[in-house]
């Protein structure tokens, strides 16, 4: 279940002086453009949605049992350090996601304008690895007997395994894998947003004797804020469910990371080793409520969705 | 925006409203499980239908060998992981499966021997009992005694054994002879010697405490009650028993001396580091050729397998076991015939088993298995004797769960014992993990 936000569909901007006729032809073509991916979001968004709340709200039998399952996975011993975990998790990769990737793109766009082609491509590369590909890759990196950077993490006092994966590293190592495949692409996007302010701004602010600091600070940002809480939205759901990077480390590891460390493991586990659909759907519900309220607070607050036009 | 805000209010309103209409139980009782007294009703049978059959890479060669056999046989193969390495793909098939009503396979292959715990348990259970009328008593009593332990609920047997894992002690019997030491038969002595290693030869090790399935190797062969079954869904764990603290005692000892390994023999520092260095390593019967031969890469006519050990006042030896294949025959199967007859062949033809990289549970396969063995020259003493005395020597006091116990020892005591604490310091929370994770599967669970 992901909780992207979709942006309402726009028609074309509608020319008054145009005739009947050719507005409905415009708008038609609109309803022909986003029917494809109106139907692959009813089938496997709205209607898996639908079916995990209703799944959520009754038991095995097919009764509604209410707040039964919420109530019932909450008091389960895994369920808070299980969003303790995430918790701790999200802080350290939304702070690296929203600092880093601000001023890579920032840097990339003002100081390195000859590398920053290829520089954009680096970034992004790994990002364009499938995502259980870059975890696996990390397994290695992360074992200092086999790691390219072995002497780094003998360096920090590790010496096996088991010893970079000791439970209290973990939220900030699965935030290092996170960032390394997932940063590329936000710094790209926020790198085309940059290029959407006007150079005329940019300009004016130099003539009035700004700093590329306060440039940064007063123009640049600014003007970037709802393309940041946009990322922050995403980044939040999919932070939330964070599920492959546990799941692998864990296999990799024989089993050290315990089976319900993140939320979405905890309802598979509830899926599929205890064969409780219910209790899985409940804790999906409660992820889905995590990231719409997120998805709220960012978008009340930024005006995400106010049309420019006022 | 306020639109919005109305629509979501009113939403949010709705859903609660839903909520509170509640009229049944969020947990409620199961309408019927599997027991002994419950006769098992096969699907309609269609005998010439063609068969699926779910077994991983290993497996497949004997499928084909059997096909080849048997032109007549119907089989689609589907290769998966076989549930190795604490992969639970088959469960988490035949749920789905178990919730869209078809789609089972007529026959499948684990290489995690906990799976009969899930599969013989439900509404309709996923495997079919083989002792009604399947498959004859008689091939049935042709496997090692307690072979099919982990097939065994409430009287049924789910499935059959592909192979043993049972717990021996292996050794380098080079480096023990140059280094001028007795194999010893208690834990006592191997404890003695485990010290005396440490400080004459430091560096080389007795054994790992780092596996996951180290509580299988040490606490199962110490009669630990970790996981003894006292009925249908009813398990003890008592780790303060004298008989877990013993062995834990023992490996504290061991562990802050340097002779016992806190790493995994399997990790890439272990292999590198260690992998010569190993003096003795208790350890299942897969551990010869899939670990030194394989893995460690010892050279030939070095590794020895010697009986497992026991404690000096314990009047029997008993042994751990770790793992070991289980082949089921679907309950929903359309042609149980030819899926028995399948399974059968799997687990007791002796052409194929002699060639299988493990130890059969079949005896009359087993005995072909250790010929084949000897021929190959690998091992440095002749491991048929003891092979064939431990596979009996199991200790039947530690039964297959739904929840793995490896899993567990590995994310609570492993951590721990890296984070520079004993066994013994963790064994209350050890205790508290495994009772956890029994009791949120719907154990009741005694101390």
């Amino acid at each position: 279940m992901t909780t992207t936000s979709v942006p309402a569909p726009r028609t074309g901007p509608v020319d008054r002086t145009s005739d009947r006729p050719a507005r409905g032809r415009r708008s038609l073509a609109g309803y022909a453009f986003v029917s494809g991916y109106v139907v692959l979001l009813l089938a496997f968004g709205v209607l898996p949605t639908a079916y995990a709340v209703w799944l959520a709200l009754s038991n095995s039998r097919g009764q509604l049992v209410g707040v039964g399952n919420f109530t019932r996975t909450f008091a389960d011993y895994r369920f808070l350090p299980a969003l303790a975990h995430i918790g701790l998790y999200l802080v350290v990769w939304l702070s690296a996601l929203m600092v880093m990737v601000v001023l890579l793109s920032l840097m990339l766009h003002g100081r390195m304008r000859r590398t920053s082609a290829a520089l954009r491509f680096l970034f992004y590369l790994p990002g364009a690895l499938a995502g259980v590909a870059s975890v696996l890759l990390w397994l290695i990196l992360l074992d200092p007997a086999a790691s390219p950077v072995g002497w780094l993490l003998h360096a920090l006092g590790w010496e096996t395994l088991a010893q970079v994966i000791a439970p209290g590293h973990l939220p900030v190592l699965f935030m290092v894998i996170a960032f390394w495949t997932g940063a590329g692409g936000w710094i790209v996007i926020m790198y085309g947003a940059l290029n959407t302010i006007p150079g005329e701004v940019l300009e004016a602010a130099r003539i009035d004797g700004a700093s590329t600091l306060q440039t940064a600070l007063r123009i640049q940002i600014p003007m970037l804020t709802k393309w940041i809480a946009y990322m922050l939205i995403l980044a939040f759901a999919s932070g939330t469910q964070l599920f492959v990077e546990p799941q692998l480390v864990s296999t990799a590891s024989w089993g050290m990371i315990p089976d319900g460390w993140s939320p979405n493991q905890l309802s598979y586990q509830y899926a599929f080793q205890a064969g409780d659909f219910n209790g899985a759907a409940a804790i999906s519900v409660d992820l889905l409520i995590l990231g719409l309220a997120c998805a709220a607070v960012v978008v009340f607050r930024t005006g995400l969705f106010d049309r420019d036009e006022k | 925006m306020k639109n919005v805000r109305t629509g979501l209010i009113a939403g949010l309103g709705a859903a609660a409203l839903l909520a509170l209409t509640a009229c049944g139980s969020a947990t409620p009782p199961p309408t019927s499980t599997s027991s002994a007294s419950v006769a098992f009703k096969p699907a309609d049978q269609d005998a010439g239908s063609a068969i699926t059959v779910w077994a991983d890479a290993t497996r497949v060669p004997g499928i084909e060998a059997y096909q080849k056999a048997h032109p007549d046989a119907k089989i689609t193969i589907v290769t998966y992981s076989g549930d190795a390495n604490g992969a639970t793909d088959l469960q988490t098939k035949v749920q789905l499966f178990d919730r869209s009503g078809s789609g089972w396979p007529d026959v499948a292959f684990t290489a995690n021997v906990n799976d009969g715990s899930w599969a013989s348990q439900g509404k309709t259970p996923y495997a079919a009992p083989v002792n009604q009328h399947i498959i004859p008593q008689s091939t049935l009593d042709g496997f090692a005694a307690g072979a099919n332990d982990p097939c065994t609920f409430g009287g049924n047997t789910y499935c059959l054994r592909n192979d043993l894992a049972q717990v021996v002690l292996w050794y380098n019997k080079s480096l023990m002879s140059q280094f001028g030491y007795q194999v010893p038969t208690t834990w006592e002595e191997y404890q003695a010697l485990g010290e005396k290693v440490a400080q004459e030869h430091p560096g080389y090790v007795v054994g790992t405490a780092g596996d996951a399935w180290a509580a299988e190797v040490y606490f199962w062969a110490s009669q630990c009650p970790a996981s003894t079954a006292t009925g249908d869904k009813q398990v003890t764990v008592n780790l303060r028993d004298p008989k877990c603290t013993r062995m834990a005692g023992l490996l504290d000892n061991l562990i802050a001396k340097g002779s016992v390994a806190k790493d995994t023999v399997f990790s890439a520092n272990f292999i590198k580091n260690t992998a010569g260095k190993v003096l003795m390593l208790p350890g299942p019967s897969w551990y010869g050729q899939t670990l030194f031969n394989s893995t460690f890469k010892t050279p030939a006519g070095q590794i020895a397998a010697a009986a497992p050990l026991k404690f000096a006042s314990d009047t029997t030896t008993t042994t751990g076991n770790v793992g070991g294949g289980l082949w089921f025959v679907s309950a929903h199967s359309r042609n149980l015939q030819a899926s028995a007859d399948l399974v059968t062949w799997m687990t007791t033809s002796t052409d194929y088993q002699a060639t299988a990289g493990t130890y059969p549970a079949d005896k009359q396969a087993a005995v072909a298995w250790l010929a084949n063995q000897k021929e190959t020259g690998y091992f440095a003493n002749d491991v048929g004797p003891v092979f064939q005395a431990a596979a009996g020597q199991v200790w039947p006091g530690w039964a297959a769960t739904q929840y793995s116990q490896e899993a567990i020892y590995a994310s609570t005591v492993v951590p721990a014992l890296n984070a520079g604490k004993t066994i013994t310091e963790t064994l209350d929370s050890w205790q508290t993990a495994i009772s956890n994770k029994a009791k949120s599967l719907g154990y009741t669970v005694n101390q």
